[in-house]
């Protein structure tokens, strides 16, 4: 095979794993948009706020250390203590759900049958919020986040591919565990809508709210537990990429990422919101390397252009705005007149 | 099921105004007037959708709080919608058994760790709500999305629905509006045999008086948020006020 298609295949693989992370972030909104209408602008500083406590449970570390020492002149920064992973994981797990509880007590039970932009705008409040509580409390240091997950570039992946085509592909151990994460994420979450009361009870407020209260469904009941998944999958997607890249405040940027993502996938569709993810994270990796490439765009169009993954999603998104304004799989949006 | 002294506002608007009546075990209690009287307004406090301004709900002579519209469903009392609510991404038979959510034990935990309890728990469900089926002769839709189906049909759906909840009290609101002939026939047999062989309790509103008359032990009559009539269907029907309020004929 020529050198530009096997880079191209190594380029697509690691775009697939990268779409996986904006998968994951996507369907955390389409969780809470689907149930309750509500576009949750705070979903990327979730997964933020879950990463730093992930760290800061596993280092015990103490929180509000900063505030404590400037208030009573102390000199506290750790319990001593060192979690396992997995209890760590668990208790973050806890802390989510018990985020998800205040998030209704205080915000949502409050703005019930407001209008959309409102709820939208009362998430935006709730993004600042959580990002500077993540900030007093833990720190606003970047943190290594270590929970055990094999990382580094495979050498099974590279030894068996170069076997076959003499050129080993590099592709990131961390980004493998991932995308099976990801799959059975996505397989538990199918089996619990499918198959379990409180999926039924969550589908149907996500198709009708008056008849699922007729029903016998609460409401309340209905956003915590929305959000507590919203929570669990902002968790995954935090130890992702926060095990990639160090668990630091940009990492509520990936949430902009997700935005193309929707677009594209649409905002009530979970299949839409793995596709669109897979979609975006193969299409900027690709278009990079073509656009970037000397030999192919050079060759093609006589320049080359760097860069493009900063902005290629978000005009894939508007064409696709343009053109296919429900996404891929989004309901078609009819207006009753 | 009595309902003493409500009012209900809404702003200025006074939907309904100081209204008592009762509802008898196992009768089918009809609710009649017209267009804005206040019937829907009526249901909807029996069901916990609008909270009253003033008066008193009692169920089971016991003095109800205000409740959420998913309390007053535990307790029994399901309900149809005027304007249809079904879940229409769903098939027939899962907004059917959606109607059994209440009644399902089973939570997260015990279905991941006993499967086999919660597959029996789910087969027992199955089985009641493929009576209802039966019952309301839609076993050929059974996974027909409700999106698709006709009017009539989504009526009938969304009784099956409120049956599959097993209730103390069935509220149906206009069961029989935008029917043919055939459908409201069938419609009202529906009424009747629940009524005779379930003997489940039925209130109802309805526009078709032929049909109330038919159908119902006693019918209340509304008209401007005001209780105007309330008996059985031969008292009323020779009530100078109801004969007025439905022709349109004023005092003197
Ligand atoms: N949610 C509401 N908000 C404001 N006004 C309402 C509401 N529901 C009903 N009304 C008013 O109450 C009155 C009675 O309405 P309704 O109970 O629907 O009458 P009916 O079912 O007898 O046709 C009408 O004037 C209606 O506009
Ligand atoms: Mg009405």
């Amino acid at each position: 095979m020529p050198d530009q298609v096997l880079y191209a295949i190594e380029v697509t693989l690691n775009g697939l794993m990268t779409g996986v992370m904006y998968s994951l972030v996507a369907l955390g909104f389409v969780l809470i948009f689907k149930a309750s209408g509500v576009f949750n602008y705070a979903q990327g500083v979730l997964a933020l706020f879950a990463a730093l406590t992930l760290v800061g449970l596993q280092n015990g570390q103490v929180p509000f250390a900063h505030v404590i020492n400037a208030t009573f002149g102390t000199n506290l920064s750790t319990f001593g203590w060192h979690l396992p992973a997995l209890l760590a994981i668990l208790l973050t797990a806890g802390i989510m759900v018990i985020l998800a509880i205040i998030i209704e007590r205080l915000v949502l039970k409050h703005l019930v049958s407001q209008a959309p932009i409102i709820l939208f705008m009362a998430t935006i409040g709730l993004a600042y919020f959580l990002e500077g509580l993540g900030d007093v409390m833990w720190g606003a240091d970047i943190k290594k986040l270590d929970v055990g997950l094999p990382q580094g570039i495979s050498d099974t992946i590279e030894r068996v591919t170069d076997g076959w085509f003499g050129y080993g592909f590099f592709i990131d151990n961390l980004d493998i565990v991932a995308t099976v994460v990801a799959v059975l994420l996505v397989a538990a979450l199918t089996i619990f809508s499918q198959y379990s009361k409180q999926g039924r009870a969550l589908r149907a407020v996500a198709d009708d709210h008056q008849a699922a209260l007729s029903v016998g469904i609460s409401l309340r009941f209905i956003w915590v537990l929305v959000w507590s998944i919203a929570g669990f999958v902002a968790l995954v997607a935090g130890i992702m990429w926060g095990t990639k890249s160090g668990v630091q405040f940009s990492l509520s940027l990936i949430a902009l990422k997700a935005l193309p993502v929707l677009m594209l996938g649409g905002f009530t569709s979970i299949p839409g919101a793995i596709i669109g993810g897979l979609i975006i994270g193969v299409g900027e990796k690709l278009f990079e390397f073509i656009m970037s490439s000397p030999d192919l765009a050079g060759a093609w169009f006589g320049f080359t252009i760097g860069a493009t993954e900063n902005w290629f999603a978000y005009v894939l998104a508007l064409l696709f705005l343009v053109f296919r304004p429900q996404g891929l799989f989004g309901e078609k949006i009819i207006e009753r007149v | 099921m009595e309902l003493r002294n409500i009012t209900l506002r809404f702003g200025g608007v006074v939907a309904i105004k100081d209204i008592s009546f009762d509802i008898r075990d196992g009768e089918i209690r009809a609710i009649i007037g017209p267009n804005g009287a206040g019937k829907s307004s009526m249901l909807n406090v029996i069901s916990g959708f609008y909270i009253p301004t003033e008066g008193e709900v009692y169920f089971k002579k016991i003095k109800r709080g205000p409740m959420k519209p998913y309390e007053v469903a535990r307790l029994g009392i399901a309900r149809t919608f005027q304007n249809i609510a079904l879940f229409d991404g769903m098939s027939v038979l899962d907004n059917i058994m959606t109607g059994r959510l209440t009644m399902m034990k089973s939570g997260l935990l015990s279905q991941a760790f006993w499967y086999g309890a919660a597959a029996r728990e789910e087969f027992a469900h199955r089985e009641k709500v493929e009576r209802i089926i039966d019952f309301l002769e839609i076993q050929n839709i059974r996974k027909t999305p409700v999106g698709r189906l006709p009017y009539g049909l989504k009526k009938r759906v969304e009784l099956a629905r409120a049956l599959a909840a097993e209730p103390k009290l069935l509220l149906l609101d206009e069961p029989m509006a935008g029917m043919n002939v055939e459908e409201k026939e069938d419609m009202s047999r529906f009424i009747l045999d629940l009524n005779d062989e379930f003997s489940t309790t039925i209130c109802l509103i309805e526009h078709d008086m032929g049909v109330v008359m038919d159908l119902s032990d006693r019918v209340v009559v509304m008209d401007y948020g005001r209780k105007i009539g309330d008996g059985t269907p031969d008292e009323v029907r020779n009530n100078q006020d109801v004969i007025d309020a439905y022709l349109g004929v004023a005092h003197d």
